[in-house]
């Protein structure tokens, strides 16, 4: 379909491609930068900033909570969400729909409000914030996404796998480990890697949850109110890495459980 | 609306692995409704991309009432396409759908529906005119797509297997229905299929393609009663292939299975193969070249014919018997051929 | 399926149910409540009244907030919009099958960088002595740096950013919905590449581009942090405002008013565009 010919679509794309990319390598590149100010000329490469992020002890156990937040709230949206997802699909309740409905609503909610709502509920609980509650608080945005990922995994064909495994004598439970499980498995590994990075990288709801133990964008945010300096480079490129290497691990552990299931 | 002649000489397509055409070359009288016939593979989707221009040849021509047409774009060449799946267009209606080619063309608006309904008329779809694509059963989806190729007069119309979504019943409605716009319409009809009683039921001419190449080419009878090649006779319908040597008598040729008369003169000691119906062989002793007896070993009840399968030391042949003629497994058989009707062909079994 | 069967199904879909009953629906309806409250002073008076919604209706400097965060979202969707669509095109037409995969994921690369961090980039990069002004004043393009950052130009930016991203995603996908073989039956019937284009691929790639539009709508004017960020807090828009309640103001009943206002507003949008909000093939 010639509209317009290669040369400026090459053209064109570069340019996207480079709006697209330009903050990422700014960040990436004064990550590196030896004197205080990310900004150019660049008078890397050191890594000092590097030094200064791991000596930090508050970006540090922030990190770590956002790990632990980012892992257990991924975990449950995953398993709430497969749950959820089989139960829709094979047994089919009345009123599937609307159940359907009720899952999903929160996702046409901006989180700004989701995390007013639910601080202001903490509060007349007489609930204290803590990070339990932003881990709520990530389960519940997150819990759509992984119920619909896990859901459009389940097709009608594979249904008769379950039911030949039942009329086999397998129980339930081997049936959901056994059978249903490997199946829609890349779609349960999509969700759990949504649902994390959302939570990883999560600011508003947090920000309205969180009270001194803080997760990584929290505690980026406060240390840039007090001042600029190529330490926060760090903390992104960091935080691009570990992102990368989780999406690299997903997508090779997607690849060979679809081979493993292709060859039987 | 009067058809155009269609010539394709010499054309080759070429891919990286493997050659889809080889040399091709055909003449398609004007007006005629030619099938193009073949198994998968066969290089007929490719021919037809190549008449409709939507992939070029890698050598060769196509030409269309004699003008050179073979690097003409789609949008200008005089032919038009009716697609294996239909690509009717989804967000449009079934009017607005027929009346695209003449939106192209720059018809005006109450021209173009007056000759949308009078299209529609003809494939018997008036009524459906203001409905939605999404709306319309599969056999309906067919005639549109018909009317749609038919409405902007092309010289040539391209059908790539049109019927091959439609159950048993619809495709042999569909087939009729074929016929009689072809009559109507009087545009050259070049038709693709695998099917060949869709072939033989539609064409006045059928061109028989296997790996790139014409195997065997004429009227549908010819093609079935006098067969060129054994892969022809076998594609045409059942048939069954021996081998043998002319003998001295120069018009019997010793096989298998016995002596068997052929209608021309050979050369004794030649080698050569034969192709004989089912339904040409015949119960009977009598005469001098008959095939000897026959174990029945498998015999299916088809409705008009019994189709039976016959052993006699380790060699298998086809009979087809009349509705009445019953034969259960294990009964013995005497079998001749029909006078004249064993063919000699070319080729492998 | 018998009944005691179906009671399973009831069994597995219940925790998630309970999870966005608790967590999801009883805040919402927490907040509906509290928007009838009123602060006064340092407490709240719980007497049921309109009091908040009828300040939101009359005050000009909400009324301020709301449109300039409707202005904001309406730029961003036109800008990601025109500035996606020609790049999916391009990807989904112009680029061989098996590059696609890749080209995709390059172009949602900064997704995996830290929002708050990424946002605080664009302030660099649009900064006085940051990237583009000192290129464009080496390069003799500017006299002096332009002043970028802090301003609704470089909101409008960083919001574009992301959305192009969101954008070329939903409409990639529509695009790859439509059938091949449309493209060459329209040009059978004597149509040109132009109006192939704008007959057949752009109306049938409309809900990609509306769900990438709502997704933007709904992401974009509900985000604190890129305005307050890269546009310095320099305007108000209605997160900041919404915030400014709850954090300076300690009115939690006024802030849950305006939440609902939001809602009311994401509803709306979405009501308009739910005919197309979908990216299932049609028929």
């Amino acid at each position: 379909m010639k509209v317009f010919n290669a040369g400026i679509a090459w053209a064109f794309g570069l340019v996207v491609y480079g709006f697209i990319l330009l903050p990422v390598i700014s960040l990436v590149v004064f990550s590196f930068q030896a004197t205080a100010l990310p900004v150019p000329p660049f008078t890397g490469p050191s890594l000092r900033w590097y030094e200064e992020l791991f000596a930090d002890s508050g970006m540090i156990e922030a990190l770590a909570n956002s790990l632990v937040v980012g892992t257990i709230s991924g975990v449950a949206s995953t398993g709430l969400g497969f749950l959820a997802a089989y139960g829709l699909a094979r047994h089919r309740p009345r009123g599937a729909k609307i159940v359907r409905a009720v899952i999903m609503t929160p996702l046409g909610v901006s989180y700004l409000v989701i995390g007013f709502g639910l601080s202001i509920t903490a509060n007349e609980l007489a609930l204290g914030k803590s990070l339990v509650l932003v881990t709520l608080g990530h389960i519940i945005i997150n819990l759509p996404l992984a119920f619909a990922i896990i859901l459009s995994q389940m097709r009608e064909e594979d249904e008769s796998l379950e039911r030949a495994a039942r009329d086999l004598g397998a129980g339930e439970l081997t049936v959901i480990a056994r059978i249903v499980i490997p199946v829609v498995l890349p779609g349960i590994l999509a969700a759990f890697l949504l649902s994390f990075t959302l939570s990883w990288d999560e600011f508003i709801i947090a920000f309205f949850l969180a009270d001194f133990d803080v997760t990584l964008p929290i505690e980026i945010w406060s240390q840039l109110r007090t001042g600029l300096d190529a330490k926060t480079n760090a903390a992104g490129t960091l935080v691009f890495a570990i992102s990368l290497v989780a999406l690299t691990l997903a997508y090779i552990l997607s690849r060979t459980t679809q081979r493993r299931s292709k060859g039987s | 609306m009067n058809g155009a002649k269609l010539g394709i000489s010499n054309v080759v397509k070429q891919y990286a692995d493997h050659r889809a055409l080889d040399n091709v070359s055909l003449e398609v009288e004007a007006g005629s409704y030619t099938v193009i016939l073949g198994p998968s593979g066969s290089g007929k989707t490719t021919l037809l991309a190549i008449l409709g221009g939507f992939t070029e040849p890698s050598s060769g021509h196509v030409m269309v009432a004699g003008e050179d047409v073979t690097n003409v774009s789609p949008s200008r060449r005089p032919t038009t396409t009716v697609f294996q799946d239909y690509a009717l267009f989804p967000h449009m209606t079934v009017g607005k759908n027929v009346g695209f080619g003449l939106e192209m063309k720059g018809v005006p608006k109450k021209e173009r529906r007056a000759r949308v309904l009078e299209t529609l008329k003809l494939v018997d779809l008036a009524h459906v005119s203001d409905r939605h694509i999404s709306e319309v059963s599969g056999g309906q989806r067919q005639r549109i797509a018909l009317a749609r190729a038919l409405i902007v007069e092309p010289s040539v119309l391209l059908l790539d297997e049109p019927l091959g979504a439609l159950d048993l019943k619809l495709r042999r409605t569909m087939q009729d229905e074929l016929t009689r716009i072809h009559r109507m319409v009087g545009t050259t009809f070049v038709h693709v299929t695998h099917d060949q009683e869709e072939a033989m039921s539609l064409a006045d001419n059928i061109v028989i393609l296997r790996d790139g190449r014409i195997e065997d080419m004429g009227s549908p009878a010819r093609l079935y009663l006098e067969p060129a090649t054994a892969f022809s006779a076998k594609f045409m319908g059942d048939s069954n292939i021996v081998t043998g040597v002319v003998q001295a008598a120069r018009n019997v040729v010793e096989t298998a299975w016995g002596l068997v008369e052929i209608e021309q003169q050979l050369t004794p000691g030649e080698n050569v193969t034969l192709s004989i119906r089912p339904e040409h062989i015949v119960e009977d002793a009598q005469g001098a070249h008959n095939l000897g007896e026959w174990t029945v070993s498998e015999s299916h009840f088809l409705g008009q014919r019994h189709r039976i399968v016959a052993a006699k030391n380790h060699h298998e042949i086809l009979v087809s018997v009349s509705q009445g003629s019953l034969h259960t497994v294990g009964e013995s058989l005497k079998l001749t051929i029909a006078a004249k009707m064993a063919k000699v062909v070319k080729g492998e079994k | 399926m018998n009944s005691h069967v179906r009671w399973r199904g009831w069994v597995l879909v219940g925790p998630a149910l309970l999870v966005t009953l608790g967590l999801f629906a009883a805040p919402m309806v927490l907040v509906i409540i509290t928007s009838l409250y009123r602060r006064e002073g340092a407490s709240i008076n719980r007497a049921l009244s309109l009091d908040n919604y009828v300040r939101i209706l009359t005050d000009a400097t909400i009324h301020q907030a709301l449109l300039n965060s409707l202005e904001v979202v309406a730029l961003t969707v036109a800008f990601s919009t025109l500035i996606a669509y020609p790049f999916a095109y391009i990807i989904a037409f112009r680029v061989a099958s098996k590059w696609q995969p890749l080209l995709l994921l390059l172009t949602v690369l900064p997704f995996w960088t830290s929002y708050v961090v990424r946002s605080y980039s664009w302030l660099l990069v649009l900064a006085k002595n940051g990237v583009i002004n000192q290129t464009l004043v080496e390069w003799g393009v500017l006299a002096e740096p332009l002043a970028m950052a802090n301003t609704r130009f470089a909101t409008v930016l960083a919001f574009t950013h992301f959305f192009v991203m969101v954008s070329t995603l939903t409409i990639y996908a529509s695009l790859r919905q439509i059938p091949t073989n449309l493209g060459p039956a329209a040009r059978d019937l004597g149509a040109s590449p132009l109006q192939v284009f704008l007959r057949v691929t752009l109306p049938l790639s409309i809900p990609g581009v509306v769900v990438g539009a709502f997704l933007t709508f709904v992401l974009a004017i509900g985000d604190y942090i890129t305005p307050q960020i890269v546009g310095g807090g320099n305007e108000l828009l209605l997160p900041q405002l919404l915030i400014l309640q709850v954090s300076r103001r300690g009115d939690f009943p006024l802030a849950a008013a305006m939440a609902l206002v939001l809602l009311v507003i994401v509803a709306l949008v979405y009501a308009a565009s739910s005919k197309n909000l979908t990216l299932e093939r049609r028929k």
